[in-house]
């Protein structure tokens, strides 16, 4: 039984194809890229881009413990609406991942319950407390492809100089959050103009900053691998850029958001624009528009962080910190990066399937004969309306809610199985 | 010269930053007869306006000052008062804002004066329910009746001392001095005197100072002699201790020291400067007793002006054109 | 070109009419000021509230002749009234700020309050009236002179002193101009263009 997707437009950022190509899948595998190739079943996608199914770095999941929130399930269903094929899930969950038990539990709960690629990372240290290292070696062994404190940073440097030296001997990658928690106190959205009209307490561009210069330092200091999560602001695409030309062993991300608003969206008292760290000003949005062209940004990460209705539903200064990200990411990317012409399209995927592949060494984000099927046809003139009640994802925390977007997933292959599908893919 | 609005219609009054000079100068405008209506000797204290209106007093916060004087307001229009106090927020006791509006409009409340520990909780209510929302303070936000009233008592003094009863803020040298980073009577302060063309400075240690405040029209000086030496308005903030333990300044001592408003200090002010306060004062520490209680001193006449204004804006909220007489079922009002 | 028997009918041309000139006011007003005495043996219990705003230069008027009739010069306020109309409650009126305000520095209680205005039509200011001088005091009673009734009554309200009576229709408006405020004094009859002031 062969798949020939055919017609399409094909990017590999991975050996640099960007063509008119037919694709053949038997089984979960391709089994050619040429031309004119039919098979039993066609596909298709003429208009529209084939390209390997996306890599999501960063994403909460919520199970175990907030399931009411998310669960593996329908985190994997909204992934797979957004054309990702791979996801790294978060384990800031309740209990946290910091043992091989609870690791065993994600990953036997993925592989029953989610519809595409789960690659779960692990705490670096017990309950994300930041004092006692968690057993790498073995969570390594049991599946970790890395990892994370992510939700809060580690705030000793002792501790965070023991966890890289120890991660990189056991082949993880450390993913940054990086917030310095004593200077943003009781803040809940960027210091600047805007907070000081608001009266919220605010958190200064420097709390992200301080961190980053401090874990590249710890890092390169370790000899070690470090991935920055969530970049937002300026200077830290500052001293990212210089740090990588010092030749330090740094990646980094950002998220759709903070390329797409201001803290001017918070102005409305929305709680579906306040996340941690918060979206800043537009010269930072200019920088990381220019990190993403320029390479010193290595990809995109969602960080999905679903929440509930009525948890969202009260005053901002109480409200979680967190917004959904898979079902927009795409169509973000395309407007606010493509269209306007401050990266190619082949650019945009590489930030979405080969680069975030690369950074943790995860065997996604390519299309190769032999490879696995994953892919994702999407057209990237399609216009539409984003309305968080079609959302496969069971929470609805977008600021994006009405925004007229372009680029939409027409389809979604994982493993050579059709794990999504849009009416309108002909 | 002022302009104002010929009516109102906005449903709710949440800041004063997004009010225009015209819809400002209305509400002063109408206050006058309101004032008239508090001063009648012999007379009941009362009209008509707000009759079998009810107006909810909702505070978060306890605040005797200004919940009285809301609830005066709203009974010299005749109007049925109710009083709720919330001593927790909403999270921590259970029922969501929403849901404790919503139990309120199923009586059928017209008015509702909402005073609430965080900003924006107004904004939230106003967009999702029918009544008609006063701002009584939301977190550092916004106060905006405090505002309002501090510009009435302003222009009164302007006019009583020009002789001319069309004189403006225009031009008025306004000098903040406090803590005006935790102040939502500074905040709306600020919109209001700029927007009344009022020239503000801003007085006050460094590290209570908000970042970029510059860019509301306002100057800032870490100098009490440079503030207030040609002020014509000097408006003491309250300090409030338990600032002193979030690392925020060394001690009340110094505080007294740099930023106090007392005789020592004022000697380098105006002599027709006006001494001005929220309340309440906490005396000797920004302001001393002997200042406050001094013939320059008019923050008795700020509380007076407060119920009129109060009255005036209760009045222009429910009144305006368009509104029913009678309270209508929350589902036939359009939010 | 049309012939005689095609043609329409023209409309009436809209105009002004003048129902009462200088001197026949004066007159009106003098009797007023008599008629008021002779219903109030009393004098010293008078006092006069002029509506404004052309009620007050009015009440003004009346005192003064009072005095030459008597003697005896009633004291004079003004009243607003802005506070006690039932269309603003009602939403549908239209407040005017910046007009005076009600005024008076003397007591009610007891006294024979009359109210002086300038134009009785339906009713309604005269009610609102009396509900904002009894917000003041107990007055032992209260009485209503007015210059001119142009009917169109909403309310049981009747003068006690009555100037003139105009007949108005419902699209003319009745004005009367004094020279305090107008620099003449005339009592017009005008067409109605607006969709209709608040009645008063």
């Amino acid at each position: 039984m062969t798949i020939a997707i055919i017609n399409g437009h094909v990017i590999d950022p991975g050996s640099g194809l960007s063509a008119r190509r037919d694709i053949l899948i038997k089984g979960s595998t391709i089994t050619r890229i040429g031309d004119s190739l039919r098979g039993n079943e066609n596909i298709d996608a003429a208009g529209c881009i084939v390209a390997p199914g996306f890599v999501d770095l960063h994403v909460h999941f919520r199970e175990p413990g907030n399931e009411s929130k998310e669960t593996i399930a329908t985190g994997s269903c909204a992934a797979a609406h957004g054309g990702f094929t791979s996801v790294v899930t978060m384990p800031n969950t309740n209990p946290p991942i910091d043992d091989a038990g609870t690791l065993e539990l994600v990953i036997r709960r993925a592989q029953e319950t989610a519809c595409i690629r789960v690659w779960p990372s692990a705490c670096a240290t017990k309950e994300r407390a930041g004092k006692e290292m968690t057993e790498m070696a073995e969570l390594k062994a049991v599946g970790a492809v890395a990892v994370t404190d992510d939700g809060s940073d580690i705030s000793s440097s002792w501790v965070m100089r023991r966890v890289l030296e120890y991660a990189d001997m056991c082949g993880l990658t450390f993913l940054a959050h990086c917030e310095d928690s004593s200077l943003v106190s009781d803040g809940v959205m960027n210091e600047g103009f805007n907070s000081t009209c608001l009266g919220m307490p605010g958190m200064p561009r420097a709390m992200e900053e301080i961190m980053v210069e401090r874990n590249i330092r710890l890092a390169a200091m370790a000899g070690a691998k470090i991935h920055i999560q969530h970049v937002t602001t300026a200077d830290s695409v500052d001293i990212i850029r210089r740090a990588k030309a010092r030749g330090v062993r740094v990646t980094c991300e950002t998220a759709p958001h903070y390329f797409t608003l201001t803290d001017d969206a918070v102005r409305s008292f929305d709680t579906n624009t306040k996340m941690n760290p918060p979206l800043r000003e537009k010269s930072d949005i200019d920088a990381i528009k220019e990190g993403l062209a320029d390479g010193t940004i290595d990809c995109i990460a969602t960080d999905h962080a679903p929440h509930a209705f009525t948890e969202k539903d009260v005053e901002f200064q109480l409200a979680p910190f967190g917004i959904i990200g898979l079902e927009t990411a795409l169509a973000l990317g395309i407007s606010e990066l493509v269209r306007p012409g401050v990266i190619t399209i082949e650019r945009a995927v590489e930030l979405l399937t080969s680069a975030p592949a690369n950074i943790l060494s995860i065997p996604a984000g390519s299309l190769r004969e032999g490879g696995p099927a994953d892919l994702v046809i999407f057209d990237p003139a399609a216009e539409w309306v984003v309305d968080p009640e079609e959302f496969a994802s069971k929470s609805r925390n977008t600021p994006f809610t009405g925004r007229n977007v372009f680029g939409a997933v027409r389809a979604t292959i994982c493993g050579g199985k059709m794990v999504y599908k849009s009416k309108d893919l002909g | 010269m002022m302009t104002a609005a010929r009516a109102w219609n906005r449903k709710d009054l949440i800041g004063i930053e997004e009010l225009s000079r015209p819809e400002i100068e209305l509400i002063l405008e109408t206050a006058p007869q309101f004032v008239a209506v508090s001063a009648r000797e012999s007379g009941i204290k009362k009209v008509p306006l707000l009759q079998g209106r009810l107006v909810v007093n909702w505070f978060y916060e306890p605040s005797t000052r200004t919940r009285t004087s809301f609830e005066l307001a709203a009974k010299r229009l005749s109007a049925d008062t109710l009083s709720i106090a919330a001593s927790a927020s909403s999270s921590v006791k259970g029922e969501s804002l929403h849901d404790t509006l919503a139990n309120i409009e199923a009586m059928h409340s017209d008015i509702i004066v909402l005073r609430h520990s965080y900003a924006g909780a107004p904004h939230m209510l106003a967009k999702r329910h029918a009544s008609h929302i006063i701002n009584a303070g939301d977190g550092r936000h916004e106060h905006p009746t405090q505002a309002l009233l501090d510009a009435y008592t302003m222009l009164d003094h302007v006019r009583t001392l020009r002789g001319d009863r069309k004189a403006t803020l225009d031009g008025l040298r306004v000098a903040l001095i406090g803590d005006v980073a935790h102040s939502r009577v500074a905040r709306s302060n600020i919109w209001c005197l700029t927007k009344l063309g009022a020239r503000v400075v801003l007085c006050g240690p460094r590290t209570l100072m908000p970042p970029e405040i510059g860019r509301m029209g306002v100057d800032v000086t870490y100098n009490l002699h440079e503030a207030i030496h040609d002020a014509d308005v000097i408006y003491a903030l309250r300090i409030q201790v338990e600032r002193q333990q979030s690392c925020l300044f060394p001690s009340l001592r110094e505080y007294i020291k740099l930023f106090r408003i007392d005789r020592e200090s004022l000697k380098v002010a105006p002599p027709h400067a006006l001494i001005m306060h929220p309340g309440p004062i906490n005396r000797d520490v920004e302001l001393a007793a002997e200042v406050a209680d001094s013939s320059r001193s008019v923050v008795l006449q700020q509380v007076t002006n407060g119920v009129a204004v109060r009255m005036a804006v209760m009045h222009l909220l429910a009144n305006q054109p368009g509104r029913r007489s009678f309270p209508a079922a929350t589902e036939e009002r359009t939010p | 070109m049309l012939s005689r028997k095609n043609a329409m009918p023209k409309p009436p041309e809209p105009s002004t009419t003048i129902v009462m000139h200088a001197d026949a006011m004066a007159e009106v007003i003098r009797r007023l000021a008599q008629e008021i005495v002779g219903g109030n043996p009393d004098v010293g219990k008078l006092v006069l509230l002029g509506i404004l705003r052309r009620g007050r230069p009015l009440a003004d008027r009346l005192a003064l002749l009072i005095k030459e009739m008597t003697g005896i010069s009633p004291p004079v306020g003004s009243l607003a009234t802005t506070l006690y109309r039932d269309d603003l409650r009602a939403g549908v009126g239209h407040a005017q700020i910046g007009l005076a305000g009600t005024y008076f520095d003397f007591p009610i209680d007891d006294r024979t309050v009359v109210l002086v205005d300038d134009v009785l039509a339906a009713g309604r200011t005269i009610r609102a009236a009396m509900d904002e001088v009894m917000d003041y005091g107990r007055p032992a009673r209260i009485q209503l002179a007015c210059l001119v009734d142009r009917g169109g009554r909403e309310l049981p309200i009747q003068p006690d002193y009555l100037g003139r009576t105009v007949a108005a229709g419902p699209r003319e408006y009745v004005s009367v101009r004094l020279v305090e405020l107008d620099g003449e004094d005339a009592v017009l009859l005008e067409p109605r263009f607006d969709s209709g002031e608040a009645s008063s």
